[in-house]
């Protein structure tokens, strides 16, 4: 026994065990959130149960089911339910049922023992709509403008038919609406905001009144052109509707024009639900959020994760090399340089949200609220910079990442051998000669190495965010085809926040869960993809500046 | 070390002394060292140091190790102004003028007294460019100019024909006499009246050795060499002046010949004979 510790089997099995264990930890994190947020996007068979309580009339009960619960007896029996002797356990589905707008609920528990019969039958539809979630029940009959086109059998297919022109309908209208009269808005805006800077400046004269009348003359006439198209796509969206049944058997009538998708997911071959899988994972990707975040995509809160690091990356990085440069290779090197790198490397320890609140009253209300005095003092007393945006967030989120930059910049400049500075400047370079041509290319893998680190940092940030710029949902995205294009005084979406907002805020948790996990799936892409760019521009830079070896 | 292989020793140098061309030519002063006094920190490291070398002789330092002879060549191209805390005293005249005076600008200093180091350091780039680097710093971008440098200071190197294909290859791909070779190359590249040369060989195995050796016998055609050494036959092989060095003190300094078949101090016989100390 001695001799087998001696021999240090022991610490190789207990460093073999504390890497297995860190390991299956990772595996489980992202196994997790790999099934839970990828399977979100599989159809799902939906039963119809026949389900009697005690005492109650046999009633139809139509949904999917989405979990099992298993309480045993005794439990059961203190929270209310009436058990047999000879029952064990307690089993409780869970089921989604839809129809929130028939029942009041999405979601209901339903329990085993009194389920008479269940089947998967094909008939069973399921709609998925703008407003009041799924529906779930069948299909009965396609109306044009009040009168049947099509019942039985040839409502479905009569329905998809009618359901892709809609959709291409809805689209052209979404695309009016938010494009081209977005555009009409905004111009709108910025022609009042230009009236009264003259105002201010004392400079609006009949001249300019008439030129702006004219301006907006044509505005208003884009406007009424825009808006007689709308109203005649309005008219064709609302000639269409479906009446289906619900579980109930009563009629219910739902116009085309709030469905995204009608499908039947018992009938459904493996192919045609690998094929609704894909289909459902683009629109996640690429759609915007609907009823409250917890339906549809998230694709604004993607483009407002990336577009906030890329401005912090773009910020923190010149600054951090600059102090970095100056702290290692200028800076007389002794207790006051000592005591700034002790600060710096503290820095990176202070929690986040203090730094939220620092860039909320300093950024946003000073910094902020100076440039709007001084600059945009005819849209008061409405904010531009002064209210928090992508801007502040960015900045925020830089200083945030600013110390990890600035340490490991001054490690890859501590790591550049002597000799190398030594032979530039004995060929009569001077020190900043030196500096750009040889000494800051060597160096650039590890400010490489920490832009990762800070990317990987920002990234992951919510908490200051909350404070400085992030919203729950933002109508616009920071960058449009409305000059300047890049609108950095915008409130954006962050995945972090998404996945906080949808799983733990919204008015339907239950309804939203996969969702979470499906956004942090997609966040920890994101992130692993931002960083591999990184580490693959690093290493390239490494295999170019290898330095000496020996 | 016994008598017997003292003898063989002194036999050994002066058979190396013998094949060794003595060149002619009138000597004219280039550098002269006057009363040079270098401290680090409060340690003293150079003692009143005077000397004079020659233009376009080879002058060799050599001493046991931690002696200052390094810290004399590099006094010459102002190297040790970037170490911490030194102190400098007295004066080093190149061509007549104070290279310590104020209104002698460092980076024009180093233009004129290139300096090789006792390891290779060739940058991480290409080939080209570290023989280029010289003259980009001096703002010299005419391509056909650049090329002309290039293949003018490599074969000044001694290395044109095995590189020539391979100008755009990653310098640090050579072997290690290649890159010191390359090294010496980018110091000519910019045409300095003084090369300094730092244990040059010291990181070299014997064939490479050989080679830098020869190159710095051609060398010493257009300029001014000072090399420091501690391996005695290659002063004798190279030099035509020596200068002993000892503790921060110049202790003789004379034609290479002179110095190793008669020195006139005690301390320079036991040092080049092997009874150091």
């Amino acid at each position: 026994m001695k001799l087998w510790f001696k021999s240090g089997s022991p610490w190789i099995w207990l460093n073999a065990a504390a890497v297995s264990t860190c390991l299956i930890m990772v595996i489980a994190v992202l196994g997790l959130v790999l099934v839970r947020g990828v399977g979100n996007f599989w159809p799902t068979q939906v039963t119809q149960f026949s389900y009697q309580e005690e005492g109650k009339p046999l009633s139809t009960i139509i949904g999917e089911k989405v979990d099992t619960s298993i309480t045993p007896a005794i439990m059961a029996k203190s929270t209310g339910h009436k058990m047999a002797d000879n029952e064990d356990t307690l089993v409780q589905y869970l089921v989604k049922t839809g129809n929130r707008d028939v029942t009041g609920a999405d979601f209901r528990w339903i329990e085993a023992r009194n389920v008479k019969e269940q089947s998967d039958p094909k008939s069973l539809i399921v709609v998925e709509r703008r407003e009041w979630g799924n529906f779930y029940g069948q299909l009965f009959e396609v109306k044009e403008n009040g009168k049947t086109v099509a019942t039985g059998d040839q409502a479905m297919p009569e329905l998809q038919t009618r359901l892709a022109a809609a959709l291409v309908v809805v689209k052209k209208i979404a695309q009016i609406e938010k494009k081209e009269i977005g555009a009409i808005n905004y111009g709108l805006e910025r022609l009042r905001l230009k009236q009264k800077k003259l105002q201010l400046q004392n400079k609006w004269n009949s001249d300019t009144e008439k030129q702006f009348a004219d301006d907006k003359a044509d505005f208003d006439a884009q406007y009424q052109s825009h808006q007689a198209e709308l109203a005649s796509l309005y008219k064709e969206i609302r000639r269409d509707t479906l009446i289906a049944k619900t579980e109930s058997g009563a009629e219910i009538k739902i116009p085309l024009a709030k469905i995204v998708k009608v499908y039947q997911p018992n009938e459904m071959s493996v192919f045609g639900k690998l094929g609704f899988f894909g289909h459902k994972v683009i629109e996640f990707l690429t759609e915007d959020p609907r009823e409250a975040n917890t339906e549809g995509g998230i694709f604004p809160a993607i483009f407002g994760t990336v577009m906030m690091v890329i401005i912090m990356s773009i910020i923190v990085t010149p600054f951090g090399v600059i102090a970095a440069v100056y702290l290692r290779e200028y800076a007389k090197q002794g207790f006051t340089t000592q005591l700034i790198r002790i600060a710096v490397n503290n820095l990176a320890g202070v929690p986040s949200i203090v730094y939220g609140v620092f860039g909320l009253g300093f950024f946003v209300y000073i910094l902020g609220g100076n440039i709007d005095t001084l600059f945009f003092p005819e849209s008061a007393p409405a904010p531009v910079y002064g209210t928090p945006g992508l801007l502040w967030a960015s900045i925020t989120l830089a200083l945030l990442t600013l110390p990890v930059v600035i340490v490991s910049t001054e490690e890859g400049l501590a790591r550049i051998p002597k000799s190398i500075r030594e032979g530039s400047l004995a060929l009569g370079a001077t020190k900043i000669e030196t500096l750009w041509r040889t000494v800051l290319p060597m160096a650039s893998p590890a400010m490489m190495t920490g832009l990762i680190l800070a990317v990987a940092r920002a990234a992951g940030e919510v908490a200051p965010l909350m404070l400085v710029g992030v919203v729950k949902l933002a109508p616009t995205l920071p960058l449009d085809g409305n000059f300047p294009f890049l609108h950095l005084d915008r409130k954006f979406m962050h995945l972090g926040f998404h996945i906080y907002d949808v799983g733990f805020q919204s008015p339907n948790v239950e309804a939203a869960r996969p969702l979470v996990y499906a956004t942090a799936l997609l966040l920890v892409i994101v992130i692993v993809v931002l960083n591999l760019t990184a580490i693959i521009i690093r290493n390239r830079l490494r295999e170019k500046y290898r330095a000496l070896e020996g | 070390m016994t008598a017997q292989q003292t003898r063989s020793h002194s036999i050994d140098m002066s058979s190396i002394l013998r094949g060794q061309q003595q060149s002619t030519a009138p000597n004219e002063t280039c550098i002269k060292v006057e009363n040079l006094n270098l401290f680090y920190g409060k340690k003293q490291a150079l003692h009143n140091v005077s000397l004079d070398m020659y233009r376009k002789k080879v002058t060799a330092y050599i001493g046991p190790s931690g002696c200052g002879k390094s810290t004399l060549l590099r006094c010459i191209n102002r190297m040790n102004d970037l170490v911490d805390h030194v102190t400098i005293e007295g004066q080093i005249l190149l061509d007549g003028e104070n290279i310590y005076d104020k209104s002698v600008k460092v980076a024009d200093l180093r233009r004129r007294v290139g300096m090789v180091f006792q390891k290779p350091n060739p940058f991480p780039k290409t080939i080209f460019e570290n023989v280029t680097y010289g003259l980009r710093i001096q703002g010299v971008n005419d391509k056909r100019i650049l090329e002309e440098t290039v293949e003018n200071s490599l074969r000044g190197a001694a290395l044109w024909d095995e590189v020539k294909d391979r100008l755009q290859d990653n310098a640090l791909g050579l072997s290690g006499g290649q890159q010191q070779r390359l090294v010496i190359a980018r110091a000519i590249a910019i045409e300095p009246e003084v090369l300094l040369l730092d244990e040059p060989a010291s990181a070299l195995d014997p064939i490479s050795t050989l080679k830098i050796e020869e190159l710095i016998n051609e060398l010493k055609e257009k300029y001014t060499i000072v090399i420091v050494t501690h391996n005695m036959q290659q002063a004798a092989r190279v030099s035509d002046y020596t200068a002993f060095m000892y503790m921060g003190e110049l202790i003789e300094v004379g034609t290479t010949s002179e110095l190793f078949t008669n020195p006139t101090k005690k301390q320079t016989e036991d040092y080049i004979t092997g009874r150091y100390g």
